[in-house]
């Protein structure tokens, strides 16, 4: 089973868009969207949800006034100055470490694991898929997209899917890192622009980190060629497969309005060659191709 | 005053609209890069001669001299930062969230100070804007942290105009919560709205004032405006889907330099804030 992971560092290259777009080409796959924070796949693919599940994160404080004698302790030991001077946690200052909880001589602070997000198990016209939605503001981003990607893994295996393609979120931190270690291959969005090369670095940096092999495309790439060029050369100095360019056209804004991906909303048109053929180059990759079963434990 | 410029879906053009309106005012102004992860604003905002100081944060070095491999530690940590395995406690610094408890709650004193480096902030001045942004260490996990100390250089009536990272969940609050406005920044496309919802919401448990800059104004179709219209969220600036503005900024530049018209409308947005946030106080 072989797992590519779509991310982009920059926000808004097109991942989702693209991801559903090959995803509609690909065979014996199945979908996850590890954006757990803004997720967007399903409005393309109008997933019907078959399972259900709640997201167990981590905990918070909570003081029980009652038991409080207001000794103070708490504050004290608290380094993220989440509890005030009424003895009231801030939930959004509270960092769940448990630290007040251990040290209340009056055992007054609660401190229970709490729901922090949905996760679902569906089906789509492009086979399964696998998503989720952390609840406003939580943390754990981490540990959901951890979750959602075992129970890929487990469906793939479970339904012999030779492929899991996934739609992963922007940035370098705690969610892009827990979506692509172990992963097959990454592909880089990248979009031609000052912002779009600074980023794409610095995603590609990540993924050598980790240790996982880094495919690059070039979205919208003749909004600025001169910039196209300067990224194509970059990613040959990173020893990086560049696996094509696509155009700028806003038939991508159109299929999105109707719930479509571009292969359905413009199937017969060359923005869908170029998609199909860097599909092919991507699919037909040696990273996802190799032999060896390159399964590798998921960050916790 | 600090104004977060933010949007659940990323690439809708928060650093446009920080550094434009952060250059269109003729006022001493900070402006933190809060996107840590992909900072970006330097780009449009090239301040000379960047001091650049690293951050870190405390994680845990065991003394094994003094640990008797009694758990306390590892049975605290909610965060797997440390585990024993026979009497020997490992740690693992990448998990740490440095809550300290380690060392408070060990009965022998084996858990000393170790540090872990988040990244860096790197700060300097453009002409009436003093300019700092984190850049975090590729590979470092937690964002909130580095977010939380490029903050801590806002003084008391500074003007501060914050670019803040994508999303909803942690980072995205974190460098929000701190603010008197949230612009948020979206486009008219099924993604925009969708996200925006989101954001609108998470800003809304933070009961801060917001209000909204519509950027590729003209493409997609109408749901976000009836949305706004419903949830009467003011609509302060439009900015039309126009090659030579997606030019301007995929080399570098600033729509404000380039268009004595963009400098006025953000002049005009940021009188707007202004206006909201005033508003938004009277009806609280």
């Amino acid at each position: 089973m072989k797992e590519l992971v779509v991310i982009s560092g920059k926000g808004g290259t097109g991942k989702t868009s693209l991801t559903a777009a090959f995803g509609s080409l690909a065979d014996n796959h199945l979908f996850c969207d590890t954006d757990v924070d803004a997720a967007d796949l399903h409005l393309l693919l109008d997933p019907k949800v078959l399972e259900k599940n709640e997201f167990i994160g981590g905990s918070k404080a909570t003081i029980i006034a009652d038991h409080c004698s207001g000794c103070g302790l708490c504050t004290e030991v608290c380094k993220f100055s989440a509890i005030n001077e009424d003895f009231v946690v801030d939930p959004i200052e509270c960092e769940g470490c448990g630290v007040c909880h251990a040290f209340c001589p009056e055992h007054a602070v609660d401190f229970q694991p709490r729901k922090c997000g949905e996760w679902f198990t569906s089906t789509t016209r492009f086979g399964p898929m696998v998503h989720a939605h952390l609840g406003i503001g939580e943390e754990n981003s981490g540990k959901l997209v951890s979750l959602i990607r075992k129970q890929a893994q487990i469906l793939a295996q479970e339904n012999q899917l030779e492929l899991i393609v996934t739609d992963g979120p922007p940035g370098i931190g705690c969610p892009v890192i827990a979506s692509i270690t172990g992963a097959s291959a990454v592909l880089i969005l990248v979009e031609p622009t000052v912002s779009g090369l600074h980023d794409m670095k610095r995603v590609a940096e990540l993924a050598l980190h980790f240790k996982i092999p880094a495919m690059v495309c070039i979205n919208k790439y003749d909004l600025n060629t001169e910039m196209t060029q300067a990224i194509e050369s970059e990613t040959e100095k990173l020893n990086l497969l560049t696996v094509g360019r696509i155009p700028f056209d806003p038939a991508f804004t159109m299929a999105m309005v109707n719930g479509k991906t571009i292969m359905e909303y413009a199937p017969s048109s060359e923005l869908a060659e170029t998609v199909n053929s860097i599909w092919t180059t991507i699919r037909s990759s040696e990273f996802l191709t190799k032999k060896e079963a390159r399964i590798l434990p998921i960050m916790k | 005053m600090i104004i977060s410029v933010a949007s659940g879906k990323g690439g809708t053009g928060k650093t446009t609209v920080s550094t434009n309106l952060a250059a269109s005012l003729d006022r001493p102004l900070k402006l933190l890069d809060c996107d840590v992860e992909e900072p970006n604003a330097h780009l449009f905002i090239k301040p000379e001669h960047l001091v650049s100081k690293i951050e870190s944060t405390f994680v845990p070095v065991i003394d094994e001299q003094r640990c008797t491999g009694c758990r306390k530690c590892a049975d605290l940590c909610q965060f797997n930062a440390l585990a024993v395995i026979g009497d020997k406690v490992l740690v693992f610094p990448e998990l740490c969230h440095s809550c300290e408890g380690c060392r408070l709650i060990c009965p022998e004193q084996a858990v000393e100070e170790g540090h872990r480096e988040l990244g860096t902030i790197e700060t300097g001045v453009w002409k009436h804007v003093s300019f700092s942004y984190g850049r975090l260490r590729v590979g470092e996990a937690m964002s909130p942290p580095l977010i939380n100390r490029v903050q801590s250089l806002i003084e008391p009536d500074d003007l501060v105009i914050i670019d803040a990272p994508p999303g909803t969940s942690c980072p995205a609050i974190n460098a929000m919560k701190v603010s008197d406005f949230v612009l948020l920044v979206t486009e008219p496309t099924p993604f925009g709205l969708h996200d925006l919802v989101l954001t609108v919401e998470a800003v809304r448990q933070l009961s801060i004032p917001c209000g909204l800059v519509i950027n590729r104004a003209d493409i997609g179709n109408d749901e976000l405006y009836h949305y706004a219209r419903r949830e009467g969220l003011p609509i302060l600036l439009e900015i039309p889907f126009q090659r030579t503005i997606a030019e301007i900024y995929s080399r570098g530049g600033l729509l404000v330099e380039q268009s004595p018209e963009w400098r006025t409308r953000f002049c005009q947005l940021f009188a707007s804030i202004l206006q909201a946030a005033a508003e938004a106080e009277v009806s609280q």
